[in-house]
């Protein structure tokens, strides 16, 4: 039985760290598992470096593939600072699951801006649910710190209600033969992480 | 039938696959790009990328007149670059069919401008469809061509980022099969828009808006869902999806077709609800023309004119006591603006152009990114092309006060688009100013498409390759040299030199974009501060270059250095620029 409430999920994070690639995946599964489903992109211009988002939104029936600001139930981070840019779309009980890494933006680099610092310290004291852990290193173990984005997809699919085989067979039809492997072993490690 | 998660974009292209037609012209320009990088991937199909959207629109105008289906594609801003053969050939019609795809970009995402493409369907008085989402921009192509050949006109078919770039489920149909009815047929009468002609055809267009006018009245993808007869929403394309969200009870009139309205059916539709909103991004479009019918609505009163909606956007506008969401995080977080790539060819150029202190007129293209401190490096940018232009325009008003002081730079594909003809009015009226094109030999901003200097087609076809050299030459300019802007001292010689020099001047700057794929780039080992020379002088991190960090408080011995620069090995693709920068040797 297929709940009917719209659920929200919020992939943000920077140009070029294969946010699109892991909502698509994302959506592909509630696909399968037959469910409606909308997200949203961030293309052109805005990729170079800069902040993406992508929203996925799934149930009995999606409009918009865009979700209102305070109903994002889980917040899938690929950078540490980045996940305190959105904290005003999630809701009071929300879940986040957030790669550690940082990525300095320019006045940072330039020394003209700090790096936030206890980013999980604030997280923990506001949100009941915080997954915090590198991705980029777990990736990098499995053989290429691009696969990040799968490692975080591990660790979102313990979140939801559906069937792990389910993922798998999808993360299977989204990359070449020769990356398979690779990104199979990353989802497990965000799975495990 | 086959289901898929499809973009808006994607979903076009399959739409016009289906719909059996097989010929397309573009120029790429985000947010539309994706629709003929997927329309080429089809079998049998003729695309082309042409070099500007004004030669597209004729290319496929030319098709349509030889009985041809045929489409035309193009971002917002380029429907302005197509407005001089689109508003007669809204007079002229056409043999086959031939549908226009204006993508513009509500929130300018990846623009200049916001501007609303409604109003030139009813400018240039031209049918025009807006689909909600992935599955009706599939569906509304083949009922763009149906139309077109049934009323003898060009059509348009709107999308905008949050279509063309939203992916949802898509039901696919059987195809078509293609009918080729292509024919030579003389009819000079129709088509030569001289004034005896265009006065008779102008009288044509006024009896094709009635016809369509009735049309529309009776056209099913304009929906009338009657459910709380207090409340009643009037809108089209993706703002519908932003109020069904959240005022699912609400009744709604939505409008497949945006041009011509139908005035029976939003009359019918008022007779059934107490209120009406008019819900629509942008310009008060539908707004103002039912306003015209006598039907009080509201609109524009309490919706924004700018950006974008969502559902927060609609439902804040209605319930004006709702309190928006907040975050608990109340520190100012450090911006993240787009930025040139590690190994950008462009970094150096505009570096070096810096130190030249001239006035640089910028145009379209990732190097429009160097205009953020610290390279500062352009300082006016309008549309495609307009570099040159302005440029010419700044240096003879200017006269003796802008000797050697203006520049215009503009991409090799920005180029090919609309700058040659600036250009040769440089030469033809002997400009002083110097034209800098950047030739990083592909249309790198929009995902590396190809244009007549890369020696590639859309359909991957070895092609005649434009000698920018050679082709700048012929316009009538002789200073010419031709550099490499990884050589920062060459770069900079070459700069001050050209402003120097009298009479106009191009510096051909060639390096190819550092992701493209084909130019094969091997990345050289990454660079390293050595923390022993650095003197914390910080002019590496002038470049702006992503993995180039300042580490504050890494003190030394014997000089009075406050911090050191870092280099992020993951990021450096060793281009090499921030060791020529360094003054103490700190980086190898």
């Amino acid at each position: 039985m297929i709940d009917s409430k719209v659920k929200n999920i919020l992939f943000a994070g920077v140009g070029g760290q294969g946010i699109l690639r892991a909502s698509d995946i994302m959506c592909m599964v509630m696909m399968e598992a037959g469910f409606d489903v909308k997200k949203s992109e961030v293309h052109g211009m805005a990729q170079r470096g800069g902040c993406v988002t992508s929203h996925v939104r799934y149930g009995a029936k999606v409009y918009s593939p865009l979700a209102e600001s305070g109903t994002i139930e889980t917040l899938v981070s690929f950078e540490k600072m980045e996940t305190l840019r959105y904290l005003k779309f999630l809701t009071k009980d929300a879940s986040i699951i957030l790669n550690t890494e940082e990525i300095y933006p320019p006045a940072v680099n330039m020394g003209d801006a700090p790096y936030p610092e206890d980013v999980i310290g604030f997280l923990k004291n506001h949100y009941s649910k915080v997954i915090a852990f590198n991705a980029a290193e777990l990736a990098q173990k499995v053989g290429n710190i691009k696969a990040a984005n799968v490692v975080l997809l591990g660790a979102v699919s313990n979140l939801m209600n559906v069937e792990k085989s389910v993922w798998e067979s999808v993360i299977k039809e989204s990359f070449p033969k020769k990356m398979v492997k690779l990104n199979l072993d990353a989802f497990q490690m965000g799975i495990a992480a | 039938m086959k289901k898929l998660l499809m973009s808006g974009n994607e979903a076009i292209a399959r739409g016009v696959y289906e719909a059996g037609v097989r010929f397309a012209a573009a120029y790429p320009g985000t947010p539309s790009t994706e629709i003929m990088e997927e329309f080429a991937k089809y079998d049998g199909v003729y695309a082309e990328w042409a070099p500007n959207e004004k030669v597209a629109m004729e290319v496929a105008i030319g098709a349509a007149l030889g009985g041809a289906r045929a489409l035309a594609v193009m971002k917002h801003v380029g429907v302005n670059v197509a407005a001089d053969p689109i508003f007669t050939v809204s007079y002229t019609g056409i043999e086959g069919a031939l549908v226009i795809i204006s993508a513009d970009d509500p929130s300018m995402h990846s623009s200049q401008n916001e501007q609303d493409n409604r109003n030139y369907a009813k400018f240039a008085k031209i049918p025009m469809l807006e689909p909600a989402d992935p599955q009706e921009a599939k569906d509304y192509v083949s009922l763009a061509f149906q139309i077109s050949k049934q009323f003898d006109t060009p059509v348009f078919l709107r999308s905008t980022t949050r279509v063309s770039h939203s992916k949802s489920v898509v039901t696919l149909s059987e195809p078509q099969l293609p009918e080729d009815k292509t024919t030579l047929k003389h009819n000079a009468g129709k088509y030569v828009m001289v004034p005896i002609n265009a006065r008779t055809r102008r009288v044509e267009v006024e009896k094709r808006q009635v016809a369509l006018k009735k049309f529309v009245e009776t056209f099913p993808e304009n929906k009338m869902e009657i459910n709380d007869p207090e409340v009643g929403i009037i809108t089209a394309g993706m703002p519908y999806n932003y109020a069904k969200d959240v005022f699912p009870n609400y009744s709604y009139l939505k409008l497949g077709m945006v041009y011509p309205l139908p005035e029976k059916l939003i009359r019918h539709f008022a007779s059934k609800v107490k209120k009406i909103y008019v819900v629509e991004e942008l310009d008060p479009y539908l707004e103002e023309q039912i306003k015209a019918m006598g039907i009080p609505v509201t609109g524009k009163d309490i919706f924004p004119y700018t950006n974008e909606f969502d559902p927060g956007v609609i439902k804040n506008a209605i319930n004006s006591d709702l309190q928006g969401a907040v975050s608990p995080y109340k520190e100012s977080l450090a911006q993240r603006p787009p930025n040139l790539c590690p190994g950008c060819p462009h970094r150096g150029l505009f570096y070096a152009l810096k130190k030249s202190k001239a006035y640089v007129h910028g145009d379209i293209g990732c190097y429009t990114l160097s205009y953020l401190k610290p390279l500062e490096g352009l300082h006016s940018c309008i549309c495609m092309g307009a570099s040159i232009g302005m440029a010419h325009g700044m240096s003879k008003a200017l006269n003796e006060k802008g000797k050697g002081k203006v520049v215009g730079v503009i991409g090799d594909s920005t180029f090919l688009h609309s700058g040659i003809t600036s250009l040769l009015n440089m030469a033809y009226n002997n400009s002083d100013a110097l034209i800098i094109i950047l030739d990083n030999s592909t249309t790198a901003m929009t995902g590396m498409q190809e244009h007549p200097g890369t020696g590639y087609t859309l359909l991957k076809k070895e092609a005649k390759k434009v000698n920018l050299n050679v082709l700048v030459s012929a316009l009538g300019i002789q200073n010419i040299r031709v550099i490499d802007p990884y050589n920062l001292n060459e770069t900079k010689n070459a700069i001050k030199e050209e402003l120097a020099s009298s009479g106009p001047s191009v510096i051909i700057a060639q390096r190819p974009c550092a992701l493209f794929k084909r130019a094969n780039i091997k990345p050289q080992p990454p660079l390293k501060v050595d923390a022993d020379k650095c003197e914390g002088c910080k002019s590496c991190l002038g470049l702006n270059c992503p993995p180039i960090s300042w580490k504050k408080g890494v003190i030394k011995e014997g000089s009075n250095r406050k911090g050191i620069s870092f280099i992020d090995e993951t990021f450096c693709n060793g281009c090499g620029l921030c060791a020529q920068v360094c003054k103490f040797g700190a980086i190898s």
